[in-house]
């Protein structure tokens, strides 16, 4: 009868959860192209993984409107885990979304359908949490920018191949743009709009 | 479950959440000491809000907003699959967390009976009792007012 019967639990110790993932998250994007661990433990609806989930429990709330990509609702179990623990407004516009949830990463549209913030408001934008297979092996990328001293080389199995190229968009559009984590598991990694690919071994 | 079972089931539930509300946490924790819990788990922990209270002057007035009250909240779910939900007025997370188990319990069909009758009955009992001695309280010290007509002259 009831419909909450299925739907995974939220974070078993909301503060020091949040605060653990806010943490990683941050260290994240102060240090792009570094590997940061989630520790937290919380329940995981299917189609997501455990980063993304403490990243969603975290940073969501009733002010950041959610869009979902085709692996994400492709059942009800993200939007309605999603709705119970954060009440995130989930939307069908991806312009008008504070965080997209990428579940599979070969089919992202195109970045520009996502919104890049104002040059007055430049927070406004999305932000993107990609899903992908690997952030330890895979081909090299070697990335620059503020945060990084010299350069960074992440090892990732990221898709779509040309991600980095697509995110060359950021460099005219700063202060405006786009910024993106990318998940495994437990472990995730910043791609904040001022980092640059240096060279990349795709 | 027909419509009628199920409008019985809803009734009772807001019947125990009235009584529950109004307990005290202390009083709740009690009860259930004496049965027997079922297995469960947290699905919301207990956590802390604002409510916005409003009200209507007169009954039938505009509504305006009166303030804001704290509220705390939490979900508990059953092994057997009854989610329930507890609100309560106040920062007394257990509480909430209390309530919501006493709700899944009235949700279920093994555990109903048991509930009712050990913690919701007995503290409804209390509850009426306290209600009734306030009111007699009040009813001591009532004093009526009345006008006197002046007369002519």
């Amino acid at each position: 009868m009831t419909t909450f019967a299925e739907l995974p639990p939220g974070f078993a110790d909301k503060v020091l959860s949040a605060q653990s993932t806010f943490r990683s998250v941050m260290d994240a994007m102060a240090r792009p192209g570094s590997v940061q661990r989630v520790a937290a433990n919380a329940g995981v609806p299917a189609g997501m993984m455990r980063g993304s989930a403490a990243i969603a429990l975290t940073l969501f709330d009733h002010d950041t409107p959610i869009w979902l990509d085709a692996a994400m609702s492709a059942t009800s179990d993200v939007a309605r885990w999603l709705k119970f623990h954060t009440s995130a407004p989930v939307v069908a516009d991806s312009s008008i979304s504070s965080f997209a949830l990428i579940g599979d990463a070969a089919s992202l549209p195109a970045l520009d359908r996502f919104a890049f913030g104002s040059n007055e408001y430049p927070d406004r934008s999305t932000t993107l949490v990609l899903q992908v297979d690997s952030l330890t092996q895979g081909p090299g990328f070697e990335l620059k920018g503020p945060g990084i001293d010299g350069t960074a080389l992440l090892q990732a199995m990221i898709r779509p191949l040309d991600l980095f190229e697509r995110l060359s968009i950021n460099e005219t559009l700063f202060p405006r743009g786009i910024d993106v984590v990318l998940v495994h598991d437990d472990a995730i990694v910043a791609i904040p709009r001022t980092t640059r690919l240096v060279a990349s071994g795709v | 479950m027909g419509l009628t079972g199920q409008n019985s089931k809803e009734a009772q539930r807001k019947a125990a959440m009235a009584v529950l509300a109004h307990a005290s946490g202390a009083e709740i924790a009690g009860r259930l000491a004496d049965i027997e819990l079922p297995a469960h788990e947290t699905l919301r922990e207990p956590e802390n809000g604002l409510v916005m209270l409003r009200g209507r002057i007169g009954g039938d007035g505009a509504p305006f907003n009166l303030g804001e009250a704290t509220v705390s909240r939490a979900a508990v779910r059953l092994a057997s699959g009854e989610v329930g939900f507890g609100y309560t007025l106040g920062r007394d997370a257990q509480k909430a967390r209390m309530i919501a188990l006493c709700d899944a319990m009235v949700q279920s069909a093994e555990f109903s009976g048991e509930v009712e009758a050990k913690v919701i009955a007995p503290l409804r009992e209390h509850l009426s009792a306290e209600r009734n001695r306030k009111g007699r309280e009040t009813a001591a010290t009532r004093v009526d007012f009345y006008t006197m007509v002046r007369g002519e002259g």
